[in-house]
């Protein structure tokens, strides 16, 4: 059987886990094999439903006061230890923050290869290609091991649930965990704003160094507001120390997938676009018509950003 | 505090990133290299660290002879010593990494004593295997966590914030501890006069070390297909703005 892990938060199951049910449900397919899912620290009735409307045929609950909230080390062990009792012919888990740290997790603890962030897997051979740069670049890896244990790249399939949903048989996976596991047990947990977000705003507007100080994104603010978006930026902007890196989009900041992403005075290199080509539409506003995101964009203003931003907020505010 | 913190010599790509002709290498005739981003971020947290505790950062890289250029960087921005433990430059599988780095890091600390922290980033920017650090925590049986963008020292305990969509999840890691840090945990400096000579003069030492190839080999690196898109240009200067708002009407997000 093909093993996926299952990220939630205890209430919910992670987009990242209802994305590997999806790609491993593929997978297992075709390696002819059902697949499985591993709910740690959980055995929630809609967790479980969940897992099996995505074409989980079992789900192995384990459950042990060490893993009354996430902590790495102790969900690594779990999935060790059922590698080791179950024999799963591979595992996977989704290419979120903590799919990649736990996997990694646990094949440390097994001393086996992990391979991140997998497109596609041929489980005839284990020839795989994967993201490397954020998704600028694609390696193809052949992979030896006893059990291949795998994540597979975020968003790099939509989560769908099964044609024929299983009401999945429920196996308690008995764990026994050192407690001295719970020292990297989240301790405390701080809620900021429950409301839109870059990566889930319908809209965001982007700048870049064109923008040319922290003062000048006041008009881009304005027009975020106008449209209900939230204001993104490029590394050259938080480098400079115009906006906080909260803001960032690209390889190393946040993925965005808006309606419309607006991008000023930015020139659209790679490690930016890994993070804008989630978008829907991308309009681009530049001096330079040659410019990456111009090229690549849906629509373009070639022009001043200073001069165009404001006339295009001032034109909403007119048709309102 | 004793502190180490593992960093990776990069290309410094620019607009784009080409493959070799023979797919088995980032085209880095033209390009530069750096300290990843992440981990930049790593050795400012680690200096800032020892300004507020005392102690020493030990910055450690594994790679090509070249790499000690980034070592010296690390010290022109406030690192202590900087040790490489020298490849022919091929990429190493992460297994094979790990347990050089963790051998490294053994070496280090029989002759030093134990760091109270070891710093790796998040997940490195060319290869990104996302596992690294992890590996090199359980080899050597430390505490770790990723995603961190927040560290504090409060007595024997590492608190580090790791953020999510919601806000942040608060940990607590006893120390001796180890982290993986996201580029944003803070804005690094940048060299002053003082640490050009600082660079200058840091002697690289150089420790052996190989360990067998893991699991996992490259095959070929290649670029994913570019979608074609035919751009409408909308107008120039500030006329656009009513075709504009009309593309904005049209998706419905006015
Ligand atoms: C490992 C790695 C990770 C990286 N991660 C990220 C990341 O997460 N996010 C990211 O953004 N970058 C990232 N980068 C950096 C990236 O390579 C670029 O350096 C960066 O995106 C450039 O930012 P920019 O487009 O704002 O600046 P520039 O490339 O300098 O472009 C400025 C643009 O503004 C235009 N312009 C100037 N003035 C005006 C004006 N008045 N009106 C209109 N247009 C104007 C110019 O024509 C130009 O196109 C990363 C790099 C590396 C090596
Ligand atoms: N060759 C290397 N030398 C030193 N540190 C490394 C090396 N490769 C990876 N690391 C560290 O391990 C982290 C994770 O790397 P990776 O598993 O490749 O994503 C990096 O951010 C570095 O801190």
């Amino acid at each position: 059987m093909l093993l996926a892990v299952l990220e939630h938060d205890g209430a919910a199951m992670a987009e990242a886990a209802r994305e590997a049910l999806t790609f491993g449900r593929a997978l297992a397919g075709r390696m002819g094999v059902p697949m499985h899912a591993a709910l740690i620290g959980n055995n929630e009735g809609a967790l479980v439903a969940t897992a099996g409307a995505h074409g989980a045929e079992v789900v192995h609950t384990a459950l042990h006061p060490v893993l009354s909230d996430y902590g790495p080390e102790a969900w690594g062990e779990v999935v060790a230890a059922m590698v080791r009792r179950l024999a799963p012919g591979a595992v996977l888990a989704g290419g979120s923050d903590r799919g990649n740290e736990v996997l990694a997790q646990a094949a440390a603890r097994l001393d086996v290869p992990f391979v991140a962030n997998c497109l596609d897997v041929d489980p005839a051979d284990w020839s795989i290609t994967r993201i490397q740069w954020g998704g600028s670049l694609l390696e193809d890896v052949s992979l030896s091991a006893e059990v291949p244990l795998l994540t597979c790249g975020l968003h790099s399939v939509a989560a769908e649930t099964a044609e024929t949903p299983a009401a999945p048989t429920v196996e308690e996976f008995a764990v026994d965990l050192d407690a001295a596991l719970a020292r990297t047990a989240v301790r405390d947990r701080v809620v900021l704003s429950a409301g839109v977000t870059l990566s889930t705003a319908p809209v965001v507007v982007g700048g870049g160094r064109g923008v040319g100080s922290a003062e000048g994104f006041a008009p881009l603010e304005e027009l975020a507001e106008l449209l209900g978006g939230k204001v993104g930026c490029s590394r050259a902007v938080t480098n400079n120390g115009w906006r906080p890196h909260a803001d960032q989009v690209g390889q190393t900041g946040t993925r965005i997938a808006p309606q419309i992403y607006i991008a000023a005075g930015i020139s659209g290199a790679i490690q930016h676009w890994v993070g804008a080509m989630g978008a829907k539409h991308i309009l681009a506003v530049n001096l330079d018509p040659e410019a990456n995101i111009v090229t690549k964009a849906d629509w373009a203003v070639i022009g001043d950003l200073h001069e165009v931003i404001p006339a295009i907020s001032a034109e909403i505010r007119a048709r309102r | 505090m004793r502190i180490c913190c593992c960093v990776k010599r990069v290309p410094a790509p620019g607009a784009r990133i080409n493959v070799t002709a023979d797919g088995q290498a980032v085209d880095v005739a033209h390009l530069g290299f750096a300290v990843s981003p992440h981990e930049e971020c790593g050795v400012e947290a680690a200096v800032q660290l020892t300004e507020a505790h005392g102690g020493e950062v030990t910055v450690l890289t594994l790679g090509a002879p070249e790499a000690a250029e980034q070592l010296r960087y690390a010290a022109s921005v406030g690192a202590h010593h900087g040790v490489l433990v020298p490849t022919d430059g091929s990429g190493w599988d992460p297994q094979r990494t790990a347990l050089a780095l963790t051998a490294a890091i053994r070496t280090l600390e029989e002759a030093g004593g134990p760091f109270d922290l070891l710093i790796f980033g998040n997940e490195s920017a060319d290869s990104g295997g996302f596992q690294v650090g992890i590996r090199v925590a359980v080899a050597l049986g430390r505490p770790m966590v990723g995603g961190i963008k927040g560290i504090e020292i409060d007595g024997p305990t590492v608190r580090a914030r790791r953020e999510t969509d919601a806000g942040f999840e608060v940990y607590e890691l006893p120390m001796p501890a180890a982290v993986g840090v996201k580029e944003g945990i803070n804005l690094p400096r940048y060299p002053t006069m003082r640490g050009r000579l600082a660079s200058k003069r840091l002697e690289v030492a150089e420790l052996a070390g190989d360990a067998l190839p893991g699991g996992q080999a490259m095959r070929r690196l290649h670029r994913p297909a570019e979608a074609a898109s035919e751009t409408v240009i909308l107008g120039t200067g500030p006329g656009a703005a009513p075709s504009v708002v009309d593309v904005l009407a049209d998706l419905g997000v006015l």
